[in-house]
C-alpha cells in the first residue's frame, strides 16, 4: 500500500479562543482529487493553509509527503523547524489562492520563473523556457510580458495556477479559486483544473462548485464547525450523503441556484 | 399623441420647436466658452506682484555681476561639495538604518522590536541640532575608542566635522526613514507574504524580492521629501565646522561684505542640487511604478 502524501491526525487550530478546527482525520492519496465543501467559516480554508503552514496548528499532527509538518520529533521531545526548514516543506506543496496573489511588479512570465529562479536556484533561460511551456499549458502564451492589472481576474487565477506548478509541487492545494471572479470567467480556470486533475496531479480543492467536485473530484470532504462531518466518493456523498447536517447543505445549495 | 406631447406627458422639459431630445448629440453641436472671471482677476493680480518683485529686486542694492563670479568660485563650488557628498552619504546611511529598523519592528522577538522603536524615540526625539554636538564632543565621554589595550585611538582624531556631521544626520535621518519605510511595509497586502512563502521563498528572501519592491512604489515620494529636508538641514553641520555650502558663503562675505549676492548664491546652488534630485525621483518612481497602472507601465 503506498502512503498518503497527506495524513492529517485530530488535528486542531485555535484562533483565541474560537477553534477553528477540532480532531480533523483525514488521509488524502497521491494521485487523489480530494475537494472540500461547508458552509463558510466551516474550517475548510484553515485546514489548507495549515497543510503548508501558512497556520500552525495547535493539537493532533499534520504529515506531509511522510514528514512532519513543523517539527522534528525525537523521542518524546518536539523540536520546532527553523525557518529555512520550514519554507523547504512548504515547497512539496503549491498554493492558488482565492485572490490570485500575483506579485503585481512583475509580469505573468516574471511571477512564474521567481521561485525556480530565486528559491531553486535553476538557470533563467531554462526557467523561463519552462515558464513558457506553463503559460501555453494554461492557454495564456500570448500574454508572458503582461502586468497582473493587465489581465482578468480568469487569466490572472491561470497565471497563478501556472507558478505553483513551476515549483514542481508533489500537492497542489486551491483555496476557493474561483470564487473571486466574475462568472463568465469560473469556466477557463476549472477547465485548466480538469486538465491538471487528469494529468495525475495530486490536488485538495476547496470550493463552492458542487458540480465541478462532483465531476472531478474522487472524494469529497464536507466539514462544518471546524470538524469533518462526512466523506465519501464524489458521486455517493452528492447523491446520497448520509448525515443529516451534509444533506441539508446540499439541499440547500442546489435549490437556491 | 404627437411624440412632442408624449415628451410633454413625461414630465421631459421640450423648449424650442427644433430642439429636441434625439437630434441632440453634445459632441456635433458648438460649446459656448464658459467665462471665468476669477481665473482672470487672479492672473491679474500674480502678474502685477512679480512685476512688482523683478522690479525691485532689479533696482534695489544688489550687485548681480558678483553673484555672478561666486557662483564658480573655488571656496563656493568646494562647499557645494562638501553639502553634496554629505547629504547623499548620510542618506545612503539613514536609508540602511531606516530599512533595518522598520524590519525589526515587525520581529517577532520583543527585544529587537523594542530596540528598533527605543532608537527611532530618541533620535527623532531630540534636536539635530544637540545630536550634531554630542557626536562632536564624543571626546568628553570618551577619550579614547576600541578596546583598551588591543587596539585604541583617540577620540578627537576619529570625531572630525565630517564624521561628526555623518554621524548625526545619518542616525537622525535613519530614524524618520524607519518610520517611512514602515509605512511602505504595512501598505503591501498579507496575501503577497503568503505568496511568496507558498512559493518556498524565506522571509528575508519574500521581503527583499516581493514586499520591499513594493513598498518602494509608496516610500520613494516621502523619501524624496526627506532627502530634499536633509539637503538643507546639512547646512547646521557648519556647527561643529563642516564647510557646507552655505558656511562657505558666509565665510567669502565676512572677507568682502557682499553678504546678499553670496547668499543668493548659496540659495541658487540649493535649488540646483533640489532640481536634479528631484529629476531623479521622477525616474525612480516610474521605475517602481512598473506593473501598477497609472503611474508610467513597464
Amino acid at each position: 500500500m503506498t502512503a498518503p502524501i497527506v495524513a492529517a491526525r485530530k488535528v486542531g487550530k485555535l484562533f483565541g479562543e474560537m477553534a477553528a478546527l477540532v480532531d480533523v482525520t483525514l488521509d488524502v492519496m497521491p494521485k487523489e482529487v480530494v475537494c472540500i465543501i461547508g458552509p463558510s467559516g466551516s474550517g475548510k480554508t484553515t485546514f489548507l493553509r495549515c497543510i503548508n503552514q501558512l497556520e500552525r496548528i495547535n493539537s493532533g499532527a499534520l504529515w506531509v509527503n511522510g514528514e512532519l509538518n513543523g517539527f522534528r520529533r525525537q523521542g518524546d521531545l518536539l523540536h520546532p523547524l527553523g525557518e529555512a526548514e520550514i519554507a523547504r516543506q512548504r515547497r512539496v506543496t503549491g498554493m492558488v489562492f482565492q485572490r490570485f496573489n500575483l506579485f503585481p511588479h512583475m509580469t505573468a512570465l516574471e511571477n512564474i520563473i521567481e521561485g525556480p529562479v530565486h528559491v531553486l536556484r535553476r538557470p533563467p533561460d531554462e526557467a523561463r523556457e519552462e515558464a513558457r511551456a506553463l503559460l501555453a499549458r494554461v492557454g495564456l502564451a500570448d500574454k508572458q510580458s503582461s502586468f497582473p492589472a493587465e489581465l482578468s481576474g480568469g487569466q490572472q487565477q491561470r497565471v497563478a495556477i501556472a507558478r505553483s506548478l513551476a515549483m514542481r509541487p508533489k500537492l497542489m492545494l486551491f483555496d476557493e479559486p474561483t470564487s473571486a471572479l466574475d462568472p463568465e470567467l469560473v469556466g477557463e480556470v476549472l477547465a485548466v483544473m480538469r486538465d491538471l486533475a487528469s494529468s495525475g496531479m495530486t490536488m485538495i480543492v476547496v470550493t463552492h462548485e458542487l458540480e465541478f467536485a462532483r465531476d472531478v473530484g474522487d472524494r469529497i470532504v464536507f466539514m462544518d464547525k471546524g470538524r469533518v462531518v462526512e466523506t465519501g466518493p464524489a458521486a455517493q456523498l452528492m447523491a446520497s450523503p448520509r448525515a443529516a447536517r451534509t444533506q441539508e447543505f446540499l439541499r440547500r445549495v442546489l435549490t437556491r441556484g | 399623441m404627437t411624440q412632442a406631447e408624449g415628451r410633454a406627458a413625461a414630465g421631459l422639459c421640450v423648449s424650442d420647436g427644433d430642439v429636441g431630445i434625439d437630434d441632440t448629440d453634445i459632441a456635433r453641436l458648438r460649446h459656448v466658452r464658459p467665462r471665468h472671471y476669477g481665473r482672470i482677476l487672479a492672473v491679474l493680480l500674480i502678474v502685477l506682484f512679480a512685476g512688482f518683485l523683478i522690479k525691485s529686486f532689479a533696482e534695489g542694492q544688489i550687485d548681480w555681476p558678483e553673484v555672478g563670479n561666486y557662483l564658480t568660485w573655488p571656496t563656493i563650488l568646494m562647499g557645494v561639495v562638501n553639502t553634496v557628498w554629505l547629504s547623499i552619504a548620510s542618506m545612503a546611511i539613514g536609508i540602511a538604518l531606516g530599512v533595518a529598523c522598520a524590519i525589526a519592528r515587525n520581529s517577532p522577538n520583543p527585544v529587537v522590536r523594542s530596540a528598533a522603536i527605543f532608537y527611532a524615540w530618541f533620535f527623532r526625539g531630540t534636536p539635530v541640532i544637540l545630536q550634531l554636538l554630542i557626536w562632536f564632543n564624543l571626546a568628553l565621554v570618551f577619550p579614547r575608542l576600541g578596546i583598551a589595550g588591543v587596539w585604541d585611538v583617540r577620540t578627537v582624531t576619529v570625531i572630525t566635522p565630517a564624521v561628526a556631521a555623518l554621524l548625526g544626520f545619518g542616525l537622525n535621518e535613519g530614524a524618520y526613514v524607519s518610520e517611512i519605510v514602515r509605512a511602505g511595509l504595512l501598505s503591501v497586502d498579507r496575501g503577497q507574504y503568503e505568496a511568496a512563502r507558498s512559493i518556498g521563498m524565506r522571509e528575508m528572501k519574500a521581503l527583499r524580492r516581493i514586499i520591499l519592491p513594493q513598498a518602494m512604489r509608496v516610500v520613494v515620494p516621502p523619501l524624496g521629501n526627506e532627502f530634499i529636508g536633509l539637503i538643507k538641514m546639512t547646512s547646521l553641520a557648519s556647527i561643529v565646522g563642516f564647510n557646507d555650502v552655505l558656511r562657505s558663503a558666509q565665510d567669502v562675505y565676512y572677507t568682502n561684505t557682499k553678504v546678499i549676492e553670496l547668499l543668493i548664491v548659496a540659495a541658487i546652488w540649493y535649488l540646483i542640487v533640489v532640481s536634479v534630485l528631484s529629476f531623479g525621483q521622477g525616474f525612480i518612481e516610474r521605475r517602481f511604478g512598473r506593473g501598477f497602472s497609472g503611474s508610467g507601465r513597464r
